[in-house]
């Protein structure tokens, strides 16, 4: 049993009309089916418009699935007795850093969930520091949220998802509004904490370079998914993916294009070692 | 541009008044105020102006900051003075044409403008030596009793920290507006007063928009960190009263003794 298991999730949006009549019927979230299991660093990929989003607000109960189930660490997520703690169980970072700081100061910020909690206020302190810590911001502790880089904002929403102590954190595109470096910051954050706290993390993205890291990636496309595997399978199927008008990262695509010119390269390289090394070793260095 | 405005007007600096707990400032300033108004007798200023500028000093804030707080309600404070010279009717000590002035006029205008200048800057010391954040926690504290007759306090102190944190980017958004608009020809400057009334609806609207949306995803995050209101909730910052807030209340019941004796020495 996983800590996530989410069965077979459909997701209708309804659209009404002025006077409330159904105009139709979206389905944003068609029949997945996904396990996870704890420690794991799960990516989701997909263009705009594939479901991807909606199906992360099911894992903390913003959303409700039309049909199908989602269970976290046991609890499903229609208990509503049950709903402070699975949000609790899986935090989740938004998209907006703006929009989900609440404190005026970082520190309060962090302090937030713990508060909402009801841990006692020395506690509180502790945890706020060694989540500060995780993702490098305590310097910032008595800054402004306003004063900070995107990157540096982001860092502090996850912080403030780890004062909850949670043991998996869903990461609805977290570096869309970021500048690379942000992006690069926040990217490592999240891997550390996989690697030290292994606290399950599930990241949506469609940056392609970001999965690289994952464990398992699964490419969801019209509400489905459409691909599922590590990352060196997904990204052995370069011509699948651009027919989902998704792009790979640069180097797999370079050493796709060398390969379909005749050098006899190995599928799926990631990074500019490996591709460096395979080279060296197709030309007998 | 619209980046420079400071909220609140916080002044930094470490001194006791600075460190007192917020509610003590608050309720300490409310009995000020009061006090002003409560009596008639002219003594009664001298001791209220000597017990702010003790105030003043301890707080270490410069006085010319404290004077530029006055600076806003300069007009009310020239049209109360002329009101109260023009419309008191007693003893006539000047006339010309339908104006009248009277001693008794004179001196209700001076006892006015002395009480005013002396509650504006008792409740400046107060903002300039609270943060917003710190003032926000005490109006939940004061005002917990009122939880009783169903006043959502712990909701109002809420939505004052939100509204405290989203002004800055608020403001933000307001200069990327007008700046996307003047890039398109837009004409924020020049026209009477009305025309330039109707060129900021343009930037309303996208901003009512904007503020909205923000509206809902600040909701979507605060429920998945699990906000469900005051109950059951811990503070990560409780106000807790130290020695200097009892002496600080006790200077401020002596004060206003005083304030009494003095004050009453009027039906006596």
């Amino acid at each position: 049993m996983g800590i996530i298991n989410i069965n077979k999730v459909t997701y209708e949006y309804i659209r009404r009309d002025e006077e409330n009549n159904v105009e139709g019927i979206t389905t944003a979230v068609d029949g997945v089916s996904l396990a996870v299991e704890p420690g794991e660093f799960i990516a989701i990929l997909g263009h705009n418009g594939s479901g991807k989003s909606t199906l992360a607000k099911h894992i903390n109960a913003i959303l409700y699935p039309s049909e199908g189930s989602v269970v976290v660490d046991g609890m499903d997520t229609r208990e509503d007795e049950k709903l402070l703690e699975i949000r609790q169980t899986a935090g989740m970072v938004f998209q907006n850093p703006d929009n989900q700081i609440i404190g005026q100061v970082v520190e309060e910020d962090v302090g937030f969930g713990p508060e909402n909690m009801g841990v006692p206020t020395k506690e509180i302190w502790e945890r706020v520091e060694e989540s500060l810590k995780a993702v490098g911001m305590y310097e910032y502790r008595a800054f402004s949220p306003n004063k900070l880089s995107g990157g540096r904002k982001q860092r502090v929403s996850i912080a403030s998802v780890i004062a909850m102590h949670p043991k998996c954190i869903i990461l609805d595109e977290p570096t869309a509004m970021l500048d690379p470096q942000g992006r690069h910051e926040v990217i490592r954050a999240i891997r550390a904490l996989n690697d030290v706290e292994k606290i399950t993390m599930i990241l949506i993205t469609h940056y392609m370079e970001e999965v690289i890291y994952a464990d398992r990636v699964f490419v969801m496309d019209r509400g489905k998914v459409a691909m599922s595997g590590t990352p060196k399978e997904i990204f052995s199927r370069v011509s699948e993916l651009k027919e989902l008008r998704l792009g790979v990262p640069q180097v797999t695509e370079l050493a796709y294009e060398l390969k379909r010119a005749g050098v006899p390269l190995p599928d799926g390289i990631l990074s500019r070692k490996e591709l460096t090394e395979a080279l060296c070793r197709v030309f007998g260095k | 541009m619209l980046r420079d405005i400071t909220i609140g007007q916080y002044y930094a600096a470490d001194s006791v008044i600075h460190r007192l707990d917020p509610r003590t400032k608050l309720l300490a300033t409310l009995a000020y105020l009061v006090s002003l108004f409560l009596f008639d007798f002219p003594g009664v200023y001298v001791l209220a102006a000597f017990f702010l500028a003790l105030v003043v000093i301890l707080s270490k804030v410069p006085f010319g900051y404290m004077v530029k707080g006055l600076k806003p309600v300069l007009f009310l404070l020239l049209f109360t003075v002329l009101m109260n010279m023009l419309f008191t009717k007693g003893e006539v000590l000047w006339s010309y044409w339908k104006i009248t002035i009277t001693k008794e006029g004179v001196m209700q205008a001076f006892y006015m403008a002395v009480r005013l200048i002396l509650l504006i800057l008792g409740s400046n010391v107060m903002t300039l030596t609270t943060t917003p954040t710190r003032l926000t926690n005490a109006i939940e504290a004061v005002m917990r009793p009122l939880k009783v007759i169903r006043v959502p306090v712990h909701e109002i102190a809420m939505m004052m920290s939100i509204a405290l944190r989203f002004i800055p980017i608020l403001l933000d958004e307001t200069d990327k507006i007008m700046k996307a608009q003047q890039a398109r020809g837009a004409d924020f400057e020049s026209g009477n007063f009305i025309q330039r009334a109707r060129s900021m609806v343009p930037i309303l609207v996208p901003l009512f928009i904007s503020a909205f949306r923000r509206a809902n995803d600040l909701a979507m995050a605060m429920e998945a960190r699990c906000y469900h209101g005051g109950r059951g909730r811990t503070q990560m910052k409780p106000l807790r009263y130290a020695l200097r807030d009892w002496l600080a209340y006790a200077v401020v019941l002596l004060y206003l003794a005083g304030m009494a004796v003095i004050g009453r020495r009027i039906f006596w």
